[in-house]
């Protein structure tokens, strides 16, 4: 096809040190379910069209595009054309925040941010970016010491000029779902812009706009077994939005540029599934999660379960050892062949504790030690079994070498 | 068939770790890379959670080109208590310290060492030019690399039997030419970098007093530069901005070039004399580590290098206590200073050595 030849790109399957890797991180990505790559495939060089473009291959892309748009639509309960597609989740969060804070405050003289002190950086550094440099006014709400959010405090801080009230649905780092339809209500009485971060809790719990109440919803396809690339914003219709990026028009003139339509396809397929097979999923992974956090608890001295023990995604585990480095624990376990994250430690070995568990109130020796275990639809009890086996040996190992 | 070792490579980015790491693959080793996180000054400056400094991000490259795991660990904490603390209070006592060498001791051999036997390896390697050989009594010896230019056996003069015996330095048999051969025939993006420097924790400017100044301002106390006789040649701004033997910097006007001979403590003074005042041929050195674990029963004819770039010179060896040596020199030694190693060797074989602590010549 072309004269120049490209190197082809390796996949690289790196050698484990003993034996193959066991995923428990779905909380950070998930694979591609093989039923989305195929809905995925004609979009790449049959259908490959330009939606905008006037022909028939313009027609057939914009044919899938807004196709996928209803199939979201539905499971949020909402009209088609108050799904917005994006880049990703940080994209959507990025959107929502900046753009109502814009226009509320052009429109209404609005300067007051409320965000809860456990969002994803994608709202928490948008907020502060908004306050240092264009001046808003940021205000934390408090959590209890599950990372939860309470209604009475958020409804304490409403003022006259909040510009947007921004929630997460449920924390990516220690699992808490927060009282939506409470603080949406809430917003919606006293006529402020609610928005959520939904990105972690799209794959398992309701997207459903009118019992969440809420005016702008974020998620992100990848971490419900679609393609990483691509992300969606719900707006509710008449709210008003800053485009971030201005072009051809394209997404109701909220989000200009070429839509990605075999990413698009994908992501309304992948939620599809996710939504229509929830209650399997959740009954397959649950029991497992939970038989993961009681063994821990059990068996394991020094231990806490951070994050609410039932107001929590079904897949999400999340703990803090007294006396463990994070990162020496998360190269422990891969060693061991699996794949877990933290709360606080990076992969350049910082291992300062995250703004979120430090808003739990833990103290540091504690803070230090986190580990996140987040189990997906392949995730099977012979693979729970096997890390209960050795979580404790390792743990044991890392507290001698201090 | 018996499982293969697991080694763990301490990567820094750099071409000699990375080429160990690619050698250690080679031979089939199962292997594993690993880089400590230290604490540098930039860093405490830097308000990012996740930096991702060049040398780090490089690593990993090497690490995914040779298709092995790559884990990074915190050890900012213990390296500014051990190796900057010590590096601080060494020249707070008007010693010349050499923070490598703690580091080898406590970070590198024991910090690190532990991580890597806990998660799992039976070696550590590491880019040093030094190399183990196992006698038939059973011994683990150090011995000098081959290219004499980059021997790094001096360092790792602190080396105990128990650390050798999970030690591997896979570049100890090569040159420094080899090796930037080697880093192209593996495609390592790292064969062109720059040998790293010493004072790896110290800012962008490099220059260790600048760093006392700003993490040990108290070293700043001015006081005066005497001559033997005790007679006043001018001032200087801090005794810790000075070592023995230090021409350059001293501001004096002299018919012939005067060097640092001394630093006299209780009076604050920098005492300065000829190139021919200088030196001594005797020394004392402290905490004396014995590669065999123990000292020999009596005293040792030794080759004797008093810094990491000092030429051996030979030295009678005595035995004063369980980790103490004093050493005597043939002829005087113009760059003995208090707060370097003395590192004793036969022939390739290093022995031992320890802090040297008094440098008074014998009359």
């Amino acid at each position: 096809m072309h004269g120049r030849k490209f190197r082809k790109f390796p996949v690289i399957i790196s050698a484990m040190i003993h034996k193959k890797q066991i995923y428990f991180d779905y909380a950070a990505t998930t694979p591609v379910d093989p039923r989305v790559m195929q809905v995925m495939l004609p979009y790449y060089s049959q259908a490959f069209g330009n939606p905008s473009s006037y022909h028939k291959l313009g027609q057939d892309a914009d044919a899938a595009l807004e196709n996928a748009r209803e199939m979201i639509a539905r499971y949020m309960h909402c009209q088609p054309s108050e799904v917005i597609f994006t880049s990703c989740g940080t994209e959507s969060d990025n959107l929502a925040l900046r753009g109502s804070a814009f226009l509320a405050r052009k429109e209404r003289g609005a300067n007051h941010i409320l965000i809860s002190p456990v969002e994803h950086h994608a709202i928490s550094r948008t907020a502060q970016q908004l306050a240092n440099v264009f001046g808003f006014e940021l205000e934390y709400l408090p959590v209890d010491r599950f990372g939860k959010v309470r209604i009475e405090d958020v409804a304490a801080r409403i003022r006259p000029d909040t510009a947007i009230v921004s929630v997460i649905y449920a924390n990516n780092e220690i699992g808490t779902v927060n009282p939506m339809s409470g603080i949406g209500e809430l917003c919606q009485s006293k006529g402020v812009i609610f928005h959520t971060d939904a990105v972690q809790a799209a794959g398992y719990l309701p997207l459903d706009v009118s019992s969440l109440h809420t005016d702008l919803i974020s998620i992100g396809a990848h971490k419900f077994y679609g393609p990483k690339g691509i992300g969606a914003l719900y707006i509710r219709q008449g709210l008003s939005v800053l485009p971030a990026q201005t072009g051809g028009g394209q997404e109701f003139g909220f989000r200009a540029g070429t839509q990605n339509v075999p990413y698009i396809v994908g992501m309304a397929e992948a939620l599809h599934l996710a939504q229509s097979e929830k209650e399997d999923r959740i009954q397959s992974i649950k029991p497992l999660r939970d038989h993961l956090i009681g063994t821990i608890l059990e068996e394991i001295p020094d231990v806490q379960l951070t994050g609410h023990p039932e107001e929590r995604l079904p897949n999400h585990a999340s703990f803090v050892f007294h006396g463990v480095d994070g990162n020496a624990l998360l190269m422990m376990l891969d060693v061991e062949g699996f794949a877990c994250s933290s709360g606080s430690a990076c992969r350049t070995g910082n291992p300062e504790p995250s703004e979120v568990l430090t808003s739990l109130d833990l103290n540091r020796d504690w803070a230090l030690g986190s580990l996140r275990v987040t189990l997906g639809i392949m995730s099977t009890s012979s693979e729970i079994e096997e890390f209960l086996t050795v979580l404790p040996k390792v743990i044991s190992k890392l507290r001698k070498l201090r | 068939m018996s499982k293969k070792p697991v080694v763990a490579i301490a990567m820094s980015g750099g071409v000699d770790s990375s080429v160990a790491a690619a050698l250690l693959v080679e031979q089939g080793y199962t292997v594993m890379g690993m880089m400590l996180n230290l604490w540098n000054e930039q860093d405490s400056e830097r308000a990012n959670r996740c930096c991702t400094p060049d040398s780090m991000a490089l690593a990993r490259r090497v690490a995914s080109i040779l298709s092995i795991p790559f884990y990074v660990l915190d050890a900012r904490q213990i390296f500014f208590d051990t190796v900057v603390r010590s590096f601080i209070d060494g020249y707070t006592h008007n010693r010349t310290p050499n923070p490598c060498i703690t580091c080898n001791r406590i970070v590198r051999w024991d910090f690190l060492l532990n991580h890597a036997l806990a998660a799992g390896a039976d070696f550590l390697a590491t880019g040093h030019y030094a190399r183990i050989t196992q006698n038939p009594d059973q011994n683990f010896h150090l011995s000098r690399g081959v290219d004499p230019s980059k021997d790094q056996s001096y360092v790792l003069h602190v080396l105990t039997q128990q650390q050798l015996k999970h030690a591997l330095f896979p570049l100890g048999a090569y040159t420094k030419q080899e090796v930037r051969q080697m880093a192209h025939k593996y495609n390592l993006p790292v064969a062109e970098r720059p040998d790293s420097q010493d004072l790896c924790f110290v800012g962008s400017d490099g220059d260790y007093r600048q760093f006392l100044t700003r993490h040990a301002p108290y070293t700043q106390n001015p006081g005066l530069i005497l001559d033997q006789q005790g007679i006043v040649l001018g001032h200087h701004l801090g005794l810790a901005f000075f070592t023995i033997g230090q021409r350059k910097g001293l501001h004096l006007t002299s018919p012939v070039p005067l060097y640092v001979l001394a630093k006299d403590s209780h009076q604050n003074a920098l005492i300065v004399g000829t190139r021919e005042q200088l030196g001594s041929n005797q020394l004392v050195a402290e905490g004396v580590n014995w590669i065999e674990g123990h000292p020999p029963d009596s005293p040792l004819d030794a080759m004797v290098k008093v810094r990491y770039r000092a030429y051996d010179v030979p030295g009678l060896v005595n035995i004063l206590d369980e980790d103490t040596i004093r050493i005597e020199f043939v002829n005087m030694l113009r760059d003995i200073t208090p707060g370097q190693a003395a590192v004793l060797y036969n022939g390739d074989i290093c022995l031992g050595g320890g802090i040297i602590s008094n440098t008074n010549k014998l009359s």
